[in-house]
């Protein structure tokens, strides 16, 4: 493709592009992200290109392989379009059928449709789709409309318009305000407002200045980052230069997660196509604006998602946080004035300036404003990326969006902001998700993870997951959080152990309220959080621990024994060849028992026994 | 270690001690862990004293600076998955192998690591073996996994 230098040559691109594409009649929609990809989404878009070239269709269907959708549970995803009709667990056996069928005839595949699991209703198209309907997919639906390793087809959907408005009619100053009055606050955990971080880095003294990409994505349990970056890299790309054009910056970085392979190469393609079509580089779109990107690897620790631990692992040092005193809007990369913003923030600041602060503002409650994407885990009947108004109560992503609980249990918590954040419980649920209410409560919206929790979660042994997880990632530098973690880990496995005593509630109470004043960076100012708001919501559960010496939720070992039921045993065998500790014994039709002395309580028998005969006391 | 792919990583990179974490990820990748020697040649050529390279290399969790396994189970215990079982998956791992994460069997075949997440939350616990995914694992799949691999790692080795 030839460089473009003017506006008018982008926007005479978008026609021939948009033109182009009138020749196909249908379009097959793959989702490819890494959800869909784990379910054998490559083999699927393999089948679909020889079944269009075997039926001499490639030239009438279009195929789009896409990122993510969020539904990742079902997949693989398909939508077909025109119709919207919705395919989900589709194998490479179903591809002939699916041509011959739906694609040639009009005729549904009645088998690959998606069932509701609440309503137990065969649903046909997405719209109807529960799961989607409850929610406002401004960002995420996106996706679906564009292969992101196909500039064109972000092109075609109106991209790098909003970068072309900007550099023409909008004065610098503009954008700022225009980004402060949407409301708009960062989406990587602080929520901090994006227009005042861009106008105190404008005002740095300085030629020299760089915007960050955070795409880190440390928070266990959340992916929306990764969902987006790799399925619509352009979109965080142009939200940078609008960015980068505003604040005078000239260079970019991306600090990506290693661990995300192909977030990692869509967005390195994705500056590449960008380069090669003169959206990035010299005098771009024929202004004086010149801008750059890189990409660059993250080494897999948590503490480098914080700002200035991340901007040391960019310099190639060793990812340790410094104290704040000056803000790195005025020294962070290299000493210069830095922006760092999260890849939601940067999606989501293209359509402000398309559509305008207010229309940005008019989503959400005071004080949050948009959507944000959630990731909804764990005991819920459906699992995904959520994007939902700001200022939705949970129960509406829990039960509305969700489907409810999974497994027939009770529903007694969810977990919101990662390893920051807290946990609450089912009588919080009217709370809404919006910055402020979920603080208010001892939580956070953090990065938008949010696992929902059975009666089979013990939260002891969840506040003794962070603080381990935390332990792990503390980098050691400043006293209070290398130490206080390990003292509120010791504790809370003492108390998981049944060695606790009660007085040691109150401990915690007190370590926990030191550590988050006195800690360096967000790491440890936040580390206390989990145990603090369990110790609020559920401290029965500790007290249960502690003065019973029982674990209700059967998890925490040392305080639990597994036996078989004889009754409900059928001799079969399948626990005693599961135990990899040879701790059960018995013969095939014969009477089975756990060596309670052999027994490492990993819990392997119960999981494999097929008639829940395997009990935990 | 082919000399060839070392300076091959270390091109374009050179004199240049930001790049320190790119040449890294490089050669983990690579050689699946960071030697001595590597350490050593990368502190050359790109300027930086070797104890910066060996404070980085040793900082960051995905840098291993030993060998590991052939096959390496990855086994992801973030929240979504820890909270669906992505504990018993582990002690499957361990109790089969009979190492702990981070070694490297007797035979050389199997290293289980743990990650923190993997970003596929919602098909939790989720497993990798040697980067391709396995979802809604539990320790009999886990075992199965193993198993296979097991069983053409020693086809391999008699008929090698
Ligand atoms: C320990 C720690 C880990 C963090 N991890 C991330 C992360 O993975 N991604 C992210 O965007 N922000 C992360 N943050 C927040 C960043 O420090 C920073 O506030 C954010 O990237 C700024 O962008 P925003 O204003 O757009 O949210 C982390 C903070 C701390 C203290």
């Amino acid at each position: 493709m030839a460089k473009i230098h003017a506006i008018s040559d982008l926007e005479e691109l978008r026609e021939k592009i948009v033109d182009d594409r009138k020749q196909f009649e249908k379009t097959i929609i793959l989702c490819g992200g890494t959800g869909c990809k784990a379910s054998r989404a490559q083999a699927v878009i393999d089948a679909i290109e020889n079944e269009l070239a075997e039926q001499g269709m490639e030239k009438r269907v279009l195929m789009r392989t896409t990122g993510c959708h969020g539904f990742c549970e079902q997949g693989s995803l398909m939508v077909i379009e025109p119709g919207n009709i919705f395919y989900c667990h589709v194998l490479p056996e179903d591809i002939h059928e699916i041509i011959t069928k739906t694609i040639r005839e009009g005729e549904v595949v009645e088998r690959l449709l998606y069932t509701d699991p609440v309503s137990g209703k065969v649903i046909q198209t997405e719209a109807e789709i529960p799961f989607y309907k409850a929610q406002d997919r401004y960002l995420l639906a996106q996706n679906r409309q564009i292969d992101p390793c196909s500039i064109e087809d972000y092109i075609a959907i109106g991209g790098y318009s909003s970068i072309g408005k900007t550099l023409s009619d909008i004065s610098q100053k503009s954008v700022i305000r225009e980004i402060e009055n949407s409301g708009l606050r960062g989406r990587g955990g602080g929520g901090f407002p994006t227009g005042r971080k861009w106008a105190e880095c404008r005002e740095a003294p300085g030629d020299e200045k760089y915007v960050i990409c955070n795409a880190d994505e440390g928070d266990p349990g959340a992916y929306m980052d990764r969902c987006l970056l790799e399925g619509n890299p352009h979109l965080v790309l142009e939200g940078m230069m609008i960015g980068a054009w505003a604040i005078g910056a000239q260079q970019g970085y991306v600090y990506v997660r290693n661990e995300y392979p192909l977030a990692v190469k869509h967005i390195r393609v994705a500056v590449q196509q960008a380069r090669e079509l003169g959206l990035l580089g010299n005098n771009i779109l024929g202004s004086s604006f010149s801008f750059d990107v890189s990409i660059a690897r993250g080494g897999g620790a948590f503490v480098c998602g914080e700002s200035t631990a991340l901007m040391a692992s960019l310099e190639g040092k060793v990812g340790e946080p410094r104290p704040k005193d000056v803000h790195t809007v005025l020294e962070g990369l290299w000493n210069k004035p830095t922006t760092l913003n999260n890849v939601e923030t940067w999606a989501n600041v293209p359509s402000i300036i398309q559509n305008g602060a207010s229309w940005f503002g008019f989503k959400g409650v005071k004080g949050s404003k948009g959507t944000k994407i959630l990731a909804l885990t764990g005991h819920v009947k459906n699992t995904g990326l959520v994007e939902v108004e700001m200022g939705t109560p949970i129960k509406t992503v829990v039960f509305d969006i969700g489907g409810g609980a999974a497994n027939g249990k009770p529903i007694k918590a969810v977990q919101t902001g990662g390893p920051s954040g807290g946990c609450l419980p089912a009588d919080k649920f009217y709370l809404p998700v919006d910055f402020d209410s979920l603080a208010e409560a001892g939580s956070m919206v953090g990065s938008g993870g949010m696992v929902v929790m059975d009666e089979s979660t013990c939260m002891v042994d969840v506040a003794k997951y962070f603080l381990k997880f935390l332990q792990d990632e503390s980098c050691g530098k400043c006293v209070p959080c290398r130490l206080g973690i390990d003292r509120m880990l010791e504790i809370v496995t003492k108390i998981s152990e049944g060695r606790g005593v009660s007085e040691e509630i109150s401990l915690l109470e007190e370590l926990g309220a030191t550590v988050t004043q006195t800690a360096l960076c967000g790491l440890g100012k936040t580390a206390a959080n989990p145990v603090l708001s369990t110790l609020t919501y559920f401290r029965d559960e500790y007290e249960k621990h502690i003065n019973e010496k029982k674990c209700p939720a059967g998890v925490c070992h040392e305080l639990i024994t597994y036996m078989i039921d004889s009754e409900k045993c059928t001799y079969c065998g399948l626990c005693k060849k599961a135990c990899p500790h040879d701790a059960i014994t018995g013969e095939k039709k014969d009477i089975h028992a756990i060596v309670l002395d052999q027994c490492r309580k990993c819990g392997i028998c119960r999981s494999e026994c097929k008639f829940d005969a395997i009990q935990v006391n | 270690m082919p000399q060839t792919t070392l300076v091959s990583i270390l091109e374009g990179h050179r004199s240049q001690p930001h790049q320190l974490i790119e040449v890294l990820q490089d050669v983990q990748d690579q050689y699946g862990y960071i030697s001595e020697d590597s350490m050593r040649a990368i502190s050359s050529e790109l300027g930086a004293p070797l104890m910066e390279v060996y404070k980085v290399a040793s900082f960051y969790k995905a840098f291993s600076l030993k060998p590991r396994g052939k096959n390496v189970i990855t086994i992801c215990t973030g929240t979504a998955c820890h909270v669906r079982g992505a504990n018993l998956v582990l002690n499957q791992a361990v109790g089969q192998l009979g190492i702990e994460p981070g070694e490297v069997s007797d035979d050389g075949l199997f290293t289980i690591e743990h990650v923190n997440c993997l970003g596929a939350c919602a098909l939790g616990p989720v497993v990798t073996e040697n980067g391709s995914f396995h979802h809604h694992m539990n320790p009999g799949k886990l075992r199965k996994v193993i198993k296979t691999i097991n069983s053409s790692g020693t086809e391999e080795i008699s008929h090698g």
